[in-house]
């Protein structure tokens, strides 16, 4: 089968999905974007860099990561399993640091000193990828500098002592609306002042090309996994996957494996905060519209003027008004189809998951969850059986415990 | 015809001095003032930036300037309608400086309609470097309206090679030179070694060239000008206009500061 077009870079245009992607960057960060990309050839693909990184995984992260048949919580939004015949999660929060961002995060740092780089930055929002990034600069040994919004500070606490604790340097950010789309600008403020020594790590498949396309092969591991152990468990394909978009790091990383076989159903979920009729949401691809944020053409929460608006989320990972350009793509060509969730949907699917499965979810994972009953129903009706289906279990609730006291035990 | 303006400034023998203002800040209605202050104080061309809510390429000076600008509302009508009454009362050339995504917003086609009837002779879009495919430029072509491109320590001689071809198909009346591999502000630049680096730029480009970012007194005004056409102020001005207290204090504290880097550039 052939892979999907809509995924190959075309040739004439480097750097874009369809029409989606680019780069929109100030004049200096040209020359430092080329060299990341002549990097990806030079040093990504080589059989030396995939031998020394994988070796990380095995070994640090804790991979390959398990896919767990979960058949009671497929009885509890299934009870009569006319729609839903077996569900698997894809357990990329059993990774090291809790989340499948560290997959990038040794990815990239291991790649910049492989650069000569010697100092590295990174954004974050909820922290996870800011953890990820302060753990793989301690065990290579550089140097780490955290961007992260001084709302998300406040409400992310546990994280921002954890990056700490790895002798990372949280900077908070006050301008704008104090949240990650002001630590991203921030970070690029700071790598366009030290492009020579430092590496700017992007933890999500956004940002100018070719971030969309180098997070999107590290984090590609999680759809490689998941296809090969469900050859083994199921015996088979699954009918459907699903993952939660944010940016779209872990949802892309899934996908990528499976875009070319056209009978699988792919769902990216994003959050619709208090309701996607509402301002209060981080719908990007649902209510957003075509525009240019961090470097790449996507789609964008702005407004008349063209100025960027808050998103909102109670997952602070999934609240950013700006969305991979690979997912624009992939909505635009309809090859994956783009659901919402609330946060009190989400809420509910933590409580579910954790009482039936005795996993406790990320928020930004429960979004993903929230929505795999409607897929079912959707998936088995169309093809006149009980389906089966693959959700990306990116992240574990640790770091949300506030949230989820205050809300479920309150 | 617009670009003739820009091209006549360019072609006089004293250093083209050119001014950046936030349009909005403090309040849109100070805008028009402001600019005259800064003609009053010498300035030949005038940038009215377009304040953008992620203004990524900017250093504190402008961020804080697009926040007090951005609470008035002040937007890409506000600017095309400071520079259509500019333009009914001066023949400074006015350069319109933004991000794209608010242009992309407005429609290219429209935006480009709207500042060529508001008068408007030069685009400068920060994000849109000259290679990414944009239907800005085609349109600003067809209006006779110049693109102005940015050229950055870090930009190779290669890629100034892709831009001189760019240039033939393109109406550039003149490239800046960014002084520092950095956010506009920086507070330390190199002058001297920015205006080597420019001169250099011109020979490859045979385009007029002037330096901006980081130029914020006489000394580093006259020295960054040195064998290129002249410079850009913005955060300085802008600065000089935040410490101001009122709308009188803001007038008077543009045109000396204009007309400070104006004096360091004719001595």
């Amino acid at each position: 089968m052939q892979p999907h077009a809509s995924r190959v870079l075309e040739v004439d245009s480097p750097g874009y999905f369809g029409r989606f992607g680019g780069r929109f960057v100030a004049e200096t960060l040209i020359a430092p974007l080329d060299e990341l990309v002549l990097a990806m050839v030079n040093i990504v693909d080589t059989h030396a860099f995939q031998a020394e990184w994988r070796s990380l995984l095995l070994h640090y992260v804790g991979r390959p990561t398990p896919l767990t048949e979960t058949a009671r919580l497929a009885k509890a939004i299934d009870p009569s399993g006319k729609s839903l015949s077996r569900l698997f999660l894809k357990r990329e929060d059993l990774c090291h640091t809790g989340a499948h961002k560290i997959n990038n995060a040794l990815g990239q740092v291991l790649l910049a000193t492989k650069m000569g780089k010697t100092r590295i930055v990174a954004e974050t929002g909820a922290g996870q990828h800011g953890v990820a990034t302060a753990t793989a600069c301690a065990m290579l040994g550089l140097p780490c500098i955290v961007y992260m919004g001084e709302e998300d500070v406040g409400r992310q606490a546990p994280n921002v002592g954890r990056m700490k604790l790895l002798g990372a340097e949280v900077r908070s950010v006050t301008a704008g609306s104090r949240t990650l789309k002001d630590a991203m600008n921030e970070a690029i403020r700071d790598w366009v002042s030290n492009v020579a020594t430092t590496h700017y790590c992007i933890g999500s498949a956004a940002g100018p090309h070719p971030y969309p396309e180098l997070v999107a092969r590290f984090q590609s591991v999680i759809g490689d996994e998941a296809k090969l152990q469900s050859e083994t468990q199921l015996g088979n394909l699954p009918d459907a996957l699903i993952a939660c978009v944010g940016g779209g790091s872990n949802a892309i990383g899934l996908f990528r494996t499976f875009l070319s076989y056209e009978s699988i159903a792919i769902f990216g979920v994003e959050a619709s905060g208090q309701g996607i009729e509402t301002n209060h949401h981080a719908a990007t691809l649902t209510k957003g519209r075509i525009g240019v944020l961090h470097g790449s053409k996507s789609y964008v929460l702005c407004d008349e003027q063209g100025q960027i608006t808050e998103a909102h989320s109670i997952s602070a990972g999934l609240d950013y008004p700006g969305v991979g350009p690979e997912h624009a793509a992939l909505k635009e060509s309809k090859r994956v189809t783009y659901l919402s969730t609330t946060d009190d949907e989400a809420l509910a699917a933590v409580s579910q998951a954790a009482r039936s499965e005795g996993i406790i979810l990320a928020l930004e994972t429960a979004h993903a969850f929230a929505r795999i009953g409607d897929v079912a129903r959707s998936c088995a009706s169309e093809r006149g059986r009980a389906v089966n289906v693959l959700v990306s279990c990116s992240g574990r609730g640790d770091k949300d415990l506030t949230t989820l006291l205050s809300r479920l035990l309150p | 015809m617009s670009a003739r303006r820009i091209v006549n400034i360019l072609n006089k023998p004293r250093k083209t001095l050119i001014a950046y203002l936030c349009v909005g800040d403090p309040h849109p209605s100070e805008t028009l003032a402001l600019a005259k202050a800064a003609i009053a104080g010498g300035a030949d061309i005038l940038e009215l930036g377009v304040p953008f809510s992620d203004p990524s390429a900017d250093g504190k000076a402008i961020v804080r300037a697009s926040e007090r600008a951005l609470a008035h509302g002040t937007n890409v009508d506000t600017a095309l309608g400071i520079a259509k009454q500019l333009r009914s009362e001066s023949a400074v050339p006015i350069v319109i400086f933004g991000y794209y995504n608010p242009l992309l917003v407005y429609g290219e086609e429209r935006f480009v309609k709207n500042a060529n009837d508001a008068g408007v002779d030069a685009i400068l879009c920060v994000d849109l470097p000259f290679d990414e495919p944009a239907n800005l430029r085609e349109s600003a072509r067809e209006a006779g309206i110049s693109m102005v491109p940015l050229v950055a320590p870090t930009t190779t001689d290669a890629r100034l090679d892709a831009l001189k071809r760019h240039a033939e198909s393109q109406l550039v009346d003149f490239v800046y030179y960014v002084s520092v591999a950095g956010v506009t502000g920086a507070a330390s630049i190199d002058a001297v070694a920015a205006s080597a680096r420019a001169r250099q730029v011109l020979k490859i480009l045979d385009i007029p060239t002037v330096v901006g970012f980081g130029v914020d007194s006489a000394e580093k005004a006259r020295a960054a000008a040195n064998g290129v056409s002249g410079v850009v102020v913005g955060s300085a001005l802008v600065t000089a206009i935040e410490g101001a207290p009122d709308a009188k204090a803001r007038i008077l504290a543009a045109e000396k500061l204009v007309s400070s880097l104006r004096h360091g550039l004719d001595a």
